[in-house]
This record gives structure tokens, sequence and C-alpha cells, in this order.
């Protein structure tokens, strides 16, 4: 085994606001830390929904232009009954029902895994800006509201990988 | 592969799990933890034991299954067993490698 050869920093960009999409970044930053990789979450764009207080416990998942959503027991999910009011929520709480199950913790309780783990957590300044959103609309253990170049600064290293999710 | 550890003739994974729960011991898991350069507190033991508890009862085995055990909390869980708080854990609890993401 070439053991000093093994992955040490990983940087994750979440620009995604779907709960799928959120849950894709959290499971690598807190996976990352457990290994005892070095791991910063970047949230970017409509990620953000994912750190801003008022929206990270409502994530949804899409039920409308989403060809792998299937019904329970397999059938494919019309994509016009996925329009009908409530659906989309009721699909995601039932979601998030399913994760509860395997042990996967909602959005701000993952977030507290992976800063107990050492994880950072990072805001995307342009995105804040467009969004009107100020630090304190976010999550309190979001470390700092970085620009790009600040983002690349911090993610350099020997054996260290940015990720888009 | 085998290791003897105390005189006592183990085997092991290719990862370096043990892999006969029954033969575990207190004193076993300190000298697996010198090798993770880890000394064993009452408090790692506690973990251990709930770790062992809980892989006996056929449960998938998760650190916010720890982090809720009152044991310790998550950071703490990170504080106990720098680098690995599952796969450490269970090296030292003599249980099988964790299979879980989370």
């Amino acid at each position: 085994m070439l053991d000093n050869n093994k992955l040490k920093k990983v940087s994750i960009i979440c620009a995604k606001g779907k709960l799928e999409d959120v849950y894709a970044s959290l499971v690598m930053a807190n996976g990352a830390v457990m290994e005892g990789i070095e791991a910063k979450l970047f949230f970017t764009f409509f990620g953000l929904d994912a750190i801003t207080k008022k929206r990270m416990k409502k994530l949804h998942t899409a039920t409308v232009g989403n060809p792998a959503m299937r019904m329970p027991g397999g059938l494919p999910f019309p994509t016009l009954l996925g329009t009908l009011p409530g659906v989309e929520a009721g699909v995601s709480s039932m979601m998030r029902k399913q994760m509860d199950q395997l042990d996967i913790p909602p959005v701000d309780e993952f977030l507290e895994m992976i800063t107990a783990g050492g994880g950072e957590i990072y805001a995307c300044k342009l995105a804040m800006d467009m969004f009107k959103l100020e630090k304190e609309d976010l999550w309190e253990d979001v470390k700092a509201v970085l620009t790009i170049g600040e983002f690349y600064e911090m993610s350099g290293g020997e054996n260290s990988q940015i990720i888009f999710t | 592969m085998e290791k003897t550890i105390l005189g006592q003739n183990l085997s092991f994974s290719e990862d370096g799990y043990m892999t006969d729960f029954s033969a575990w011991n207190e004193d076993i898991a300190k000298e697996l933890a010198r090798e993770e350069n880890i000394e064993l507190t009452d408090k790692h033991m506690e973990v251990l034991k709930f770790l062992r508890q809980k892989h006996e009862a056929g449960d998938s085995l998760t650190i916010r299954s720890v982090g809720k055990s009152g044991i310790v909390d998550i950071k703490g869980l990170y504080q106990l067993f720098p680098g690995g708080p599952l796969k450490i854990s269970s090296k030292l609890a003599g249980i099988s490698k964790p299979t879980s993401c989370v």
C-alpha cells in the first residue's frame, strides 16, 4: 500500500439546493473527516439553501423534470402528478423519513457532525450578494464567507482534490 | 492474518480487524490501541463495549448512533479516536470493519 500517497484534503463545492444534491455533498464531506481526510465544504448558488437557517430544514427533491423518480413499488412517476400542490413536499418528506431510517441525519445535524470532526463550512460571497443574504441568515457555524479566490487559496496542497457535486 | 497478542494467537482480516468476536477482551484492546498510539481510558472502553453490544445485536454502526448513546458526543468521539472515529474504534473493539457511509 502506498500509504504516503493517501488523499489528504477534499474541497467540496455544493451549488445545487435539491435534497439529494445537498446530501451528496454532506455524505462526502462527513465521509472524508471520518477517514481522517481534511474537508472543506463550500456552498454557492442554490446550494446556499442548505446553510440558510430558514431553508435548511425544508429542502425538496424535484418531482418534475426528474426522470429517475419512481412511485413506491417502482413504476415511473408521472410528471403531471409531480405538478400537483403538496406532492413535492410529500415526496420530500418521504425521502427524509427513509434517510432517517438509515441513520442519515437532518441537514443541520449533519453539518454539526462534519464540524465536530474538524470539517469546515463556507459560503460563497457572490451568491450571497445575488440572493441578498447576510452572514446572520446563515447557520451559526459557517466559518466564513469567501470569494472564489480565497476558496482556491485554501484548497491547495499535496494530495488535495476539488469536487463539484 | 495471524498475530500473537499477550500469548494468544488471534486472527485478523486483511484490513487488521479481528475476525473472532469472542476472542476479544479488554487487555487485547489495550494492546491493539498501543499499535494505534492510543492510551485507552475508561471512556474509550465504554465506547468499545457499546460498539460490541450494537454489533452483537446486528445493528449497523454509525458515528451518529455513538453520539446518541450518551457516552460521548461526536466531537468527543473524534478526540478519543483521532483520524478514524468509527474505523479505529471498531478495530479496537474487535468487531468487523464498519460498512456504513455515515
